[in-house]
């Protein structure tokens, strides 16, 4: 699976499926938006939309048996990594079908046939399970890597570095997974975060790297490479994608004050995921224009199905509420 | 002719037996934590587990309680079967949010659908002379929160039978040895055992009260029994072994039975397992009562330094003994 040695014509399939998971992405959480407005999913949630090429690059690097841990803003995480639309409205809607069995909600998505041992609503909260994943792919000899998403908010906390510090000792097969989209929750990332990024892993002899997040290419590229050496035995890495969230902290932070109108334009405009790989393929003359919009096509019918399914799925029976506190 | 059934071992070595037992039997089992691989624990409870297992499965740690908990709740999401040692009860402070946010959880969050067999291991009890920090019994914390099971070795006997228990479970368990016992000795058989979780053991039968008892409070409560009996009044000392499954019917029965009861534990009193445990018996055999259920937990003050001190805050046996024979109505 290197880099090197796919053809074109393959690597052309690849980069259409990466942008067709984009697509998937950000219409499944247009479509989230829409139902918070139209208040028909209880709750909150928080949306992907603009960091689509972070979960899409990372995951197309990797084995269905891989695992990875998201976080509260984990549904690109969680389609990324194979989930299906019809079961992620479900749980969005608390809908007997879904993935947690109406449990869990928009925060907990966990499917471990793709590998994706669930989202984590405590920030930086999963840092010690990912590890403990790759510490025990590495016991069991099963040549699985763990992917850690987490984002900028995450640095603040102290669990990140102590799991660190041991997938560093003990060369496990983790990669940290940095999605720096500018703001922990309300608050600049400048104002909360000292140094350079990726000098806080390298300081645990982690391989550290720093790519543009909005290009699914290049972070599905760098991650590759991160997940052979991890496969090989070489230990842990360290990937910070600059990226940028469209819609607010949530979908009820609408007025974001914290933020210029203006940047939000420049990267809306100048450097969206999916605009820059349809124009760069466009460019390069391997695909045109129709090939998009029938990607787009087909993804709002897929989503536009898998709402009518989760809307009209029954919810959890009341018997269920005391079910599965014990294994 | 020597009955194999009566060899004794101390309740350290009970812990330790059921350990290498649990790991000779699966292979996914390991443990995790501070200073347990060469050192063997610094109450040396582990002492010889690296030379038989290997430093792959007895892994010693940097000094990270939230880390390798954390890690260790990932492990037994996916396939290991962990035991996190945690070395004194008070640092469960510092792993909290992977117990409670994330192993106790994850099953429940999941729909069902991902299991997290994993053990932390810990300790209760003051008297050791090590202050505030190193003296809590902190396990109705624990015992709080719905989706942890929570275990309380009274004796080697049951520290070798809950162990055992607790890392075959596929729910998360918190289990706290009693580390002023870890020298006392007792009979503990030599093959293979377990004690269910949720079943209380009735540690001394008794017709006139009902004293309920955990963990390092057992002892205490079998020495007031006996002071009872000098006076007549015989006392009914019975262990839940597991604060969580809770044993209430046989707790209810007793006290019914006896028609006086006593709770004593050294987790801090207020908020605390004998409040709960009182009110379980309360609401379970009140008719049945001649008295008020009455508690007696650790004194709610951060466990002092000096032995002067530290020896009032927590129950005694003459402590008890008094309480009971208020009850009885022979003060």
């Amino acid at each position: 699976m290197t880099t090197q040695a796919r053809e074109p014509r393959m690597e052309l399939e690849q980069h259409l499926h990466m942008y067709r998971q984009m697509a998937k992405i950000r219409a499944f959480e247009e479509q989230v938006n829409e139902l918070y407005k139209s208040a028909k999913m209880p709750g909150l949630a928080h949306l992907y939309v603009g960091e689509e090429a972070v979960a899409v690059g990372v995951c197309e690097a990797l084995h269905r048996d891989d695992f990875i841990t998201s976080t509260h803003r984990g549904h690109g995480h969680c389609l990324a990594k194979g989930a299906s639309v019809n079961r992620m409205f479900a749980e969005l809607l608390g809908k007997e079908p879904g993935y947690c069995r109406g449990k869990g909600g928009s925060m907990h998505i966990a499917d471990p046939e793709t590998g994706n041992l669930g989202a984590n609503a405590i920030v930086g909260g999963s840092a010690g399970i990912a590890t403990g994943a790759a510490l025990s792919a590495k016991m069991r000899g099963s040549g699985q890597v763990a992917v850690c998403f987490f984002g900028d908010g995450a640095l603040g906390q102290g669990l990140l570095y102590e799991v660190m510090n041991m997938a560093a000792l003990w060369t496990l097969p983790v990669i940290y997974v940095c999605e720096n989209n500018l703001y922990g929750e309300y608050t600049p990332c400048g104002d909360t975060v000292a140094g350079e990024i990726p000098a806080r892993a390298r300081a645990f002899g982690i391989h550290a790297e720093s790519v543009d997040g909005q290009d699914v290419q290049l972070v599905n590229a760098t991650m590759r490479r991160l997940v052979e050496r991890a496969r090989r035995g070489e230990g842990p890495a360290f990937l910070e994608c600059k990226t940028y969230r469209y819609y607010g902290h949530h979908v009820g932070d609408v007025n974001r004050e914290y933020r210029t109108r203006e940047e939000e334009r420049e990267w809306m405009t100048g450097r969206d995921p999916l605009q820059t790989l349809a124009s760069r393929l466009t460019g390069q003359g391997l695909a045109d224009a129709s090939v998009f919009e029938r990607i787009q096509t087909d993804v709002k019918t897929e989503i536009d199905s898998g709402v009518q399914y989760a809307l009209a799925a029954p919810y959890p029976d009341p018997s269920e509420v005391d079910e599965d506190v014990y294994a | 002719m020597p009955d194999a059934a009566v060899r004794e071992l101390t309740y350290g070595e009970a812990v330790k037996e059921a350990i290498a037992e649990e790991m000779r039997r699966d292979p996914r089992v390991f443990l995790i934590g501070e200073d347990v691989a060469e050192a063997g624990h610094p109450f040396k409870t582990l002492v010889g587990l690296v030379q038989e297992f290997g430093t792959d499965r007895i892994i010693d740690t940097p000094i990270s309680e939230p880390g390798y908990a954390g890690i260790g709740v990932g492990a037994a999401m996916t396939g290991m079967r962990p035991i996190v040692d945690v070395m004194f009860g008070d640092f469960i402070t510092l792993t909290m949010d992977q117990m409670v946010n994330q192993a106790a959880k994850v099953h429940y969050m999941s729909g069902g659908k991902i299991k997290v067999p994993i053990v932390f291991r810990t300790t209760l009890g003051a008297t050791r002379r090590s202050a505030a920090q190193h003296s809590q019994s902190l396990h109705a914390w624990v015992s709080h929160v719905p989706g942890l099971k929570v275990a309380l070795p009274s004796g080697p006997y049951e520290a070798k039978g809950l162990m055992k228990t607790a890392i075959r479970d596929d729910s998360p368990v918190v289990i706290f040895e009693d580390k002023m016992m870890y020298r006392v000795k007792g009979p503990v058989p030599a093959e293979d055992y377990t004690i269910p979780f949720g079943v209380a053991k009735v540690t001394r039968a008794g017709r006139d009260i009902t004293i309920v008892a955990t963990s390092s409070m057992v002892p205490v409560a079998l020495g007031a029994a006996t002071l009872l009996e000098a006076i007549g009044i015989s006392a009914e000392v019975i262990d839940p072994r597991t604060t969580w499954p809770l044993d209430k019917q046989a707790l209810i029965d007793s006290a019914k039975k006896t028609s006086r009861a006593i709770v004593v534990d050294e987790g801090y009193e207020r908020y605390g397992v004998t409040a709960e445990i009182a009110s379980v018996i309360a609401e379970g055999a009140f008719y049945h009562l001649d008295a008020p259920v009455k508690r007696i937990g650790a004194m709610d003050v951060p466990v002092p330094f000096s032995p002067v001190l530290e020896d009032l805050t927590v129950p005694s046996s003459s402590v008890v003994f008094e309480a009971a024979k208020a009850l009885c109505g022979k003060a």
